[in-house]
């Protein structure tokens, strides 16, 4: 994002002397623009300018050569002797008389190094000669800043400083740099003039727009096109959405510039507060005038150039060798900048538009005569290529955002006129090309009313009209007797004004948010959280009632994990939807079961010390669609009602996802083959069911992930199964690290929901009579399962049966081998009598009578 | 057991026939042992020092030179056929051994339901909900007590409703911002980036007027830092009705501002830019309990709904007018419970829940 350099904002708009980065900070914020971060050099205290008087050699036992140095750093005694300072210095890039950087002692450096008189070498070293690097600026030499040598002194005696002159002014290390944040409508701060404005907007300070035309009369002027510029042809035969890609292109000519020509420190100092590296004066202009005006600029070297440029899309196949060395092979919506070498027109690419120029035409050391090249580009055409060359350049990121239309032959100017000035070239007057076929901003109707409608807010019709022309829209005021309407033509800058309501945001962005009121309002009446929504909130309330810890997991797996968790091979939950872009390329799935991202991490919680992991988790998971459900791009713009059969279709196009709740039970202390933890998950389980109200049975199932023998599945009455618990198999446990005999459930939490509201919760009167118990051992094979039993007790004993609950398993000597003992604790109770002992007994012997006739039981003796 | 004292017949090592028999006697034998003992039983039989392989393969010492190679060769291939066959069964009886061991650990699944206590069990250690599981509900209790309801929608959905529909163009440099997740395939699937295309779907499903919240997980692609994840939540509001202006927004995100951190809370706004709403605000919170003393905290944006945004789902724009909000729920756990890494509320460590006390305010 911007850098923005105060005494470059300065050139636009009045700044006040004692401004601090971190006051425009607060000044920018009001209109939009967030503050990044404010950069310091991070160099404090005395940094002066020194010239070295002496300079002697001193080689030293470990085979290095010192230089001990008496440096002038304009200390003067009473009778205006300099007082010269004894420097250790290991660099040998100087020369007595040349005019150096010294940090005195009391100065910090970059990373806290902080300078202080010391001994070394046998000497007392008062300071320190800086190189580039120590400063934190670009280290391009190889030792200490020479800021003039000798013989240039003599040259030009006022061009350098004078011992003592405080160096981090002059290197530009005292300037704050505030970086600041662009939002994508804004791409017009992309330039130290739209910061300008936004300046003058926050503050009302005064702001002349470098970007328009000097009134005429005033040097420099921008000259009109000339027949004999440089040709240039723009030939898109493919536009994206009917747009061009081009709508304007300025070429200039400059010629006879000194090869050997540097840039001016003070730009190179601003482009590198900017956050780019100088690089040669034809690069550094254009880069110094788009950091400026915001429009991306280019430098041709003219010698290597063909004409025409033709401005057209690229063909398949097509290559480029840009800028940065890389060959890169184009794509037919690229549109390309090509000149006619060999006589072919258009037949060599010379740059991707907008993105990054080709190294063919490169300028280079020994340029003399270039081509500059302002253009106009399309947004989403620059966008795409960006992205496809993965070149986001600081052209294309202006592009992709949208340039001022009307900023090229300007801008170009610009560039010309600082090469000129620091290049010793001329303007080719005689060579001027601008093809402009840009068209101007829509004109937007806007009812000054609507904005007080909007925003709750008075303005009045002059305050709307006044605010419009200060962000440069042209307004006319169109009055129909008591309607007053204003026209309203956005600036060329502002392609992000479409409609009505972006004037009237600009509006309130200027007046002040701050003076919007603040008003509740009163919806209509709601209904409150739909049954759904309180069962979930019950289902994840009772498990941690229960004894789990909720936590949320990543929903992101390998497909590794269905082999972990012993799924088959044809189990559906390998068919898992996978990212284009995971984060982990080991985890590009997303998980089909809740289970499969839970269960590790019950082992980082016995991992970091728990005695036992009891975790649950409410979450959703993603099955994948069929074949025939995928692959349908369907994308309708927005903007518009795409029509109920289109959403319908958008809708159904949304992979199949529901919510699970699973948990785990995982001790560490757990030994042998006891089943505690799958007895205690299964229970976990039907507690959950209860606590939605959901009526459900378990019946003994073999499913991944868990031991076969050990393995309930929860059905509805009607069968549906909705979920599973018990212990995990041996082989899952150790492939998740966990402790054997770890137990886990997963239910599908929708369908436990959906099922809940179908029982009938219909209660009656409840009965005052008196409770009769009685207690039934019934012997059964070993195999029958309990719930089976209960169910036949529940059956026989009838209406009269308020409940009935096993109370005692036995197995043993007493009721034989292969059989067991199930004792049910019954009570009876009839609404309108108190039960007799042969009533009781009549329930007790249909009890045994059913069971004996359904699994063969007969009554414990 | 048969050669404790009757030695095997003796095969020459140059027999191929009388090898070939042997081998295929061993095989024989290991396809028909039923378990691993009788495997280790046949294992010696037929590999053991006195197997006839072992000892045919002992007398290749004393061939003549010239025959040693192809004795040799015929012994290995033999040798390696049975070994490999053992190997192979000793593989298949050892899973059939392990299930045979986990059928016999077969336990009655059905003892919780029988004994109808289940209701009542617990783990015997204690639970306990994710703060960001409570303040989710505390935040859709405040809005319904404001009248209104919460709608939710799928994680992985289309982007149309993420981005299309809410006035994100398709080439804009803001949908390329929002680092989203794309799924496989070219069927324009995402994980969703926020819990605005709730905000599409509420509308299309339940019409205007509007008042709706969605609390819910949304994804973009940052790497999991102490600040950042990959996977966080938000809760989103939007109103759509005749009438409803600016200063209905700034009502709202005060009151719930005060509902979520106290009665001196308080909301700023500053312009920003988000292409679902227009005037879009950034939305600051002035947090009184803030670590250092009270101050300025950004917590989410909102703005006006844009009218592109009520076109797209087909509600007339020249009619009704809204708001749209959404801040971070992670975040205002953070800030409430002075959390100083994301990070230890997505790594599943109970003592994180547990700090929490059950029955109270998260």
């Amino acid at each position: 994002m911007p850098n923005v350099v105060l005494p470059w904002l300065a050139e636009h708009v009045e700044l006040p002397a004692d401004l601090t980065a971190a006051q425009l900070a607060e000044d920018l914020v009001r209109v939009g623009l967030e503050e990044e971060a404010i950069h310091s050099s991070g160099v404090t205290g005395p940094v002066v300018v020194g010239r070295v008087l002496a300079k002697s050699p001193e080689p030293q036992k470990n085979g290095k050569v010192i230089n001990w140095c008496q440096v002038d750093t304009g200390e003067r005694d009473e009778s205006g002797e300099v007082v010269p300072r004894g420097v250790i210095c290991g660099a040998h890039n100087f020369e007595v008389g040349d005019t150096v950087v010294v940090s005195l002692p009391g100065a910090v450096l970059p990373g806290d190094f902080v300078i202080a008189a010391r001994k070394t070498y046998g000497h007392v070293s008062d300071g320190m000669i800086c190189a580039a690097g120590e400063l934190g600026l670009e280290d391009d030499v190889d030792g200490i800043i020479v800021l003039a040598t000798a013989a240039r002194r003599e040259a030009e005696p006022d061009a350098v400083p004078a011992p003592g002159t405080d160096a981090l002014a002059l290197l530009g290390l005292s300037d704050e740099v505030l970086e600041i944040n662009v939002t994508p409508d804004r791409g017009y701060c992309f330039s130290v003039r739209g910061v300008a404005r936004e300046y003058a907007h926050s503050t009302g300070a005064r702001f002349t727009d470098p970007g328009r035309p000097a009134p005429r009369g005033s040097a420099p002027e921008v000259p009109s096109p000339t027949e004999d510029g440089f040709a240039v042809e723009i030939d898109d035969d493919a536009p994206i959405r009917g747009t061009a890609g081009c709508d304007r292109f300025v070429a200039r000519v400059v010629r006879g510039l000194d090869a050997g020509a540097r840039t001016p420190e003070w730009m190179q100092r601003r482009l590198r507060q900017a956050g780019m590296r100088p690089i040669s004066l034809a690069v550094d202009v254009t880069n110094y005038v788009m950091l400026d005006l915001g429009q991306p600029l280019h430098a041709y070297d003219l010698a290597t150039l063909h004409a025409p440029i033709v401005v057209r899309r690229a063909r398949a196949g097509e290559t480029i060798t840009t800028l940065d060395d890389a060959t890169r092979t184009l794509h037919e919506q690229d549109l390309l900048i090509t000149d006619s070498e060999g006589g072919s027109r258009g037949a060599r690419p010379i740059g991707i538009a907008g993105v990054m120029g080709g190294a063919s035409t490169e300028v280079t050391a020994s340029t003399t005569d270039v081509l500059i090249e302002s253009a106009h580009f399309e947004p989403i055409t620059i966008a795409r290529s960006a992205r496809r060359h993965r070149l986001p350049s600081e052209a294309s990121r202006r592009f992709e955002r949208g340039v001022d239309p009307r900023l090229q032959a300007i801008a170009a100017q610009r560039v010309v006129d600082l090469l000129v000035e620091h290049g010793g070239g001329t303007a080719d007057e005689r060579a001027v090309t601008d093809l402009d076929v840009t068209t101007s901003p829509t004109t937007i109707t806007l009812d000054p009313a609507a904005a007080r409608r909007l925003i709750g807010v008075p303005y009045t019709y002059d305050e709307v009209h006044d605010t419009l022309e200060e962000i440069g829209a042209a307004v006319t005021d169109i009055a129909d007797g008591e309607d007053r309407e204003l026209l309203v033509t956005p600036p060329t800058w502002r392609p992000d004004i479409t409609q009505a309501v972006d004037l009237i945001e600009e509006v309130v962005r200027l007046r002040g948010y701050e003076h919007v009121p603040t008003v509740v309002p009163r919806a209509v009446p709601g209904d409150g959280l739909t049954t759904a929504q309180r069962l979930r909130r019950s289902a994840e309330r009772t498990l941690a009632e229960a004894g789990l810890v909720q936590v949320l997991s990543y929903p992101f797996v390998g497909p590794g994990v269905h082999d972990a968790l012993g799924e088959a091979a044809d189990d559906t939950r390998r068919d898992a939807e996978r990212l284009a872009n995971p984060l982990a390329d080991d985890a590009p799935e997303l998980r089909t079961s809740v289970l499969a991202t839970l269960l590790p991490l019950a082992t980082r919680n016995l991992s970091r010390g728990a005695a036992t992991a009891a975790i649950y988790e409410v979450g959703s998971v993603t099955h994948r669609r069929a074949g025939d459900e995928r692959g349908r791009p369907l994308l309708p713009d927005g903007g518009a009602y795409p029509g109920e059969e289109t959403i319908a279709a958008l809708v159904a196009a949304v992979p199949h996802q529901e919510r699970h709740a699973a948990g785990v039970l995982a001790g560490t202390a757990q030994q042998g083959a006891g089943a505690a933890q799958a007895e205690t998950v299964i229970a976990v389980a039907l507690r959950l069911a209860a606590a939605l109200g959901a009526e459900v049975d378990v019946v003994a199932a073999e499913r991944a992930p868990f031991h076969p023998g050990r393995c309930a599945a929860l059905t509805l009455t009607d069968g549906t199964v909705v979920g599973h618990a018990g212990e995990l198999a041996p082989a899952v446990a150790k492939a998740f690290g966990l402790p054997a005999r770890a137990a886990a459930f997963e239910l599908d939490l929708d369908a436990l929901v959906a099922a809940a509201g179908a029982r009938d919760l219909a209660v009656g009167k409840l009965s005052t009579f008196p409770v009769a118990k009685e207690d039934v051992a019934l012997v059964v094979d070993s195999d029958v399962p309990a719930g089976t039993v209960r169910a036949l007790v529940t059956e026989a004993a009838g209406e009269l049966a308020e409940s009935v609950e096993l109370f005692d398993v036995y197995t043993g000597d007493q009721v034989g081998e292969g059989k067991k003992s199930l004792a049910f604790a019954l009570r009876l109770r009839a609404a309108d009598r108190t039960l007799t002992a042969s009533e009781t007994a009549a329930v007790r012997d249909a009890v045994v009578a059913l069971v004996g006739e359904r699994v063969g039981g007969v009554l414990r003796g | 057991m048969t050669s404790d004292t009757t030695l095997p017949e003796a095969i020459s090592p140059t027999d191929a026939d009388a090898v070939g028999a042997a081998v295929d006697a061993a095989l024989s034998a290991v396809a028909a042992a039923d378990s691993l003992e009788a495997l280790k039983v046949v294992r010696i039989e037929h590999t053991g020092e006195r197997s006839p392989l072992a000892l045919a393969n002992r007398g290749i010492g004393a061939l003549p030179g010239a025959e040693k190679a192809a004795a040799g060769k015929l012994l290995g291939g033999a040798r390696g056929r049975v070994n490999g066959a053992l190997k192979a069964r000793d593989a298949e009886l050892a899973e059939l051994h392990a299930q045979h061991v986990l059928r016999t650990e077969t336990i009655d699944v059905t003892l919780a339901a029988a004994r109808g206590t289940a209701a009542a069990v617990t783990t015997g250690v204690a639970g306990a909900r994710h703060p960001i599981a409570t303040t989710s509900e505390q935040m859709a209790d405040i809005f319904v007590a404001m009248g209104w309801e919460i709608a939710e929608g799928p994680e992985v959905e289309h982007e149309w409703f993420n981005f299309d529909a809410l006035n994100f163009k398709p080439d804009h440099p803001a949908r390329q911002m929002q680092d989203t997740f794309f799924l496989d395939g070219s069927d324009h699937l995402v994980l969703r980036t926020h819990t605005s295309p709730v905000q599409a779907r509420a509308l299309l499903e339940r019409g205007v007027p509007l008042y709706v919240a969605c609390p819910g997980r949304v994804f973009r692609t940052d790497e999991l830092d102490a600040t950042h994840s990959p996977v966080f939540h938000q809760v989103e509001g939007i109103a759509i009705d005749e009438g409803l202006t600016m200063a209905h927004l700034k009502g709202t995100l005060d009151h719930f501002a005060r509902a979520m951190f106290g009665a001196e809370a308080r909301t700023r706004l500053r312009p920003a830019y988000f292409p679902f709403t227009e005037p879009s605000a950034e939305m600051d919170l002035w947090f009184p309990q803030k670590k250092g003393g009270p101050g300025w905290i950004e917590w989410g944006g909102c703005g006006m709904v844009n009218p592109n945004v009520l076109r797209s789902v087909g509600v007339d724009p020249e009619r009704y007018s809204g708001f749209a909000f959404g801040m971070g729920i992670d975040r205002a756990v953070m800030l409430r419970h002075g959390l100083e890494d994301l990070r230890d509320l997505f790594e599943g460590d109970m003592r994180l829940s547990r700090t929490y006390p059950l029955g109270g305010e998260a």
